[in-house]
């Protein structure tokens, strides 16, 4: 626990100084609300049904751009050698890198979900709790399963194309639950939001459980 | 005298291409191995092997008695590895850098980043964000890093590569107190002059294989050159 808050403090203290993974996702996110809001150009009554669509679209781009850099800055000066010839369990790098993509991609939810209700025409003051708690699951069950195959796919020449091709086809049952979630959210229906919860909650326990179990054979391979 | 470091049997390939053919080798305490070998030769996916960042294809690793496998955890508590990077965050200054890894290793000696500051020359520069340091600089840290838990045995790839001539005799100034320490150094060199100048013992890597180890130190460089002339030209 003592080495994977020493990296969290790490990560967060290079990104502070740099801003650079954040910046870039906050743009990018930005980016894609603006050009996904406008380019449908929605009728004031159906504009919210976008919301949950526009969200989660921001989210997959922004956060397998953000979850890539949190290794990349381990390969420059091979500073995985580093981390690797240290005496810790590797669990504590993949839970300390998980919690560092939870809370880049939380800090980019805090740019982008607001955007999409100002320009949705959706208030979202009033679901907001129920709201922070679709966006926390689906976070953490996406950034565990990306995680724990950027750390694989970092090394390769042709990882902006593997990335995504590994992780998507996985995640598809929590884009799905999420998406239904947050709709659910939004309109209300709190019963059906219960169902899409269930299932971001069983998807986070397997691969957060997973990605602990499966990182140090990866990492010592 | 007692092996600080013990490889037997090493072997190990990329791809189905080998690149170390059984490569048996000890260090022992306050012993200096020089490992010379063309470019190529395997000298640093062997020393990689030894600092327990890459598994074998077979053969087993021994650090002051605990197997590299078994005992992992131990047998890193006892290594210092430098290879050809720092290892060390461009965007963190040198003490941060130290101060995390202290942390990873369990360091509760307050000075000992100060000391080691002081040691390797780094004390007014060490509040910069490396990024903005030369590369002597980095290579300093990076040494400081690799001896900051007191390893006893301290395993460096190419530590020479470029430093210029001042840096370069200052590192072989820290390699003599190290091994004054009792600590066991393991490192891979080019240049012959520099081995003949500091090893106790040289050993010639050549093609995945021990192609020559010295009884010795081998103090006069012109007959290590010949050596190692003789070693590689064999093997072809």
């Amino acid at each position: 626990m003592r080495a994977a808050l020493a990296i969290v403090r790490k990560d967060l203290r290079i990104e502070w100084r740099t801003r650079e993974t954040a910046t870039t996702l906050a743009v990018l996110g930005v980016l894609l609300v603006t050009v996904l809001a406008f380019a449908h150009d929605p009728e004031p009554e159906a504009a919210p049904l976008l919301v949950p669509a526009v969200v989660w679209s921001a989210m997959v781009f922004t956060g397998l751009l953000g979850v890539e850099r949190g290794f990349l800055v381990e390969r420059e000066q091979d500073c995985l050698a580093g981390l690797r010839g240290a005496p810790i369990d590797p669990t504590a790098l993949y839970l300390a890198k998980l919690v560092v993509n939870v809370l880049l991609l939380g800090a980019t939810h805090a740019v982008v979900v607001p955007l999409s209700g100002l320009f949705l025409h959706v208030e979202l003051w009033s679901v907001l709790p129920a709201l922070a708690l679709v966006l926390f699951l689906g976070t953490l069950g996406f950034a565990a399963v990306a995680t724990l195959f950027a750390f694989v796919t970092v090394r390769l020449r042709t990882r902006q194309v593997m990335l995504p091709l590994l992780v998507l086809p996985l995640l598809m049952p929590l884009l799905i639950a999420a998406v239904k979630a947050t709709e659910a959210v939004l309109g209300g229906t709190l019963a059906v939001a219960g169902e899409a919860l269930g299932v971001l909650v069983a998807f986070d326990v397997i691969f957060v459980t997973a990605g602990a179990l499966l990182f140090p054979a990866m990492i010592n391979d | 005298m007692a092996a600080a470091l013990e490889a037997r049997a090493i072997a190990h390939d990329f791809g189905g291409r080998p690149v170390l053919r059984g490569i048996d080798l000890t260090v022992g305490a306050g012993e200096t191995v020089a490992l010379l070998g063309p470019n190529g030769a395997g000298k640093s996916t062997l020393l990689r092997i030894l600092a327990l960042l890459l598994g074998p294809r077979s053969g087993t690793v021994t650090v002051q008695g605990h197997d590299g496998r078994a005992a992992r955890a131990e047998a890193l508590r006892q290594l210092g590895y430098l290879g050809h990077e720092s290892a060390c965050y461009p965007d963190l200054t040198a003490r941060e850098n130290l101060a995390f890894y202290g942390e990873l290793f369990g360091v509760r000696d307050a000075g000992r980043i100060d000391d080691l500051l002081a040691w390797t020359g780094l004390a007014d520069a060490a509040d910069r964000p490396l990024r903005t340091c030369s590369r002597g600089m980095v290579q300093r840290v990076g040494l400081a890093r690799a001896l900051l838990h007191r390893p006893s045995v301290v395993l460096l790839d190419e530590p020479f590569t470029g430093l210029d001539p001042a840096a370069s005799d200052a590192l072989e100034q820290w390699l003599r107190a190290l091994r004054a320490e009792g600590c066991a150094v393991l490192a891979a060199v080019h240049d012959v002059a520099r081995a003949a100048a500091l090893a106790t013992c040289v050993v010639v890597l050549h093609g995945g294989r021990l192609a020559w180890t010295s009884p010795g130190p081998v103090p006069d460089a012109a007959a290590l050159a010949e050596r190692y002339r003789a070693a590689t030209e064999r093997l072809g």
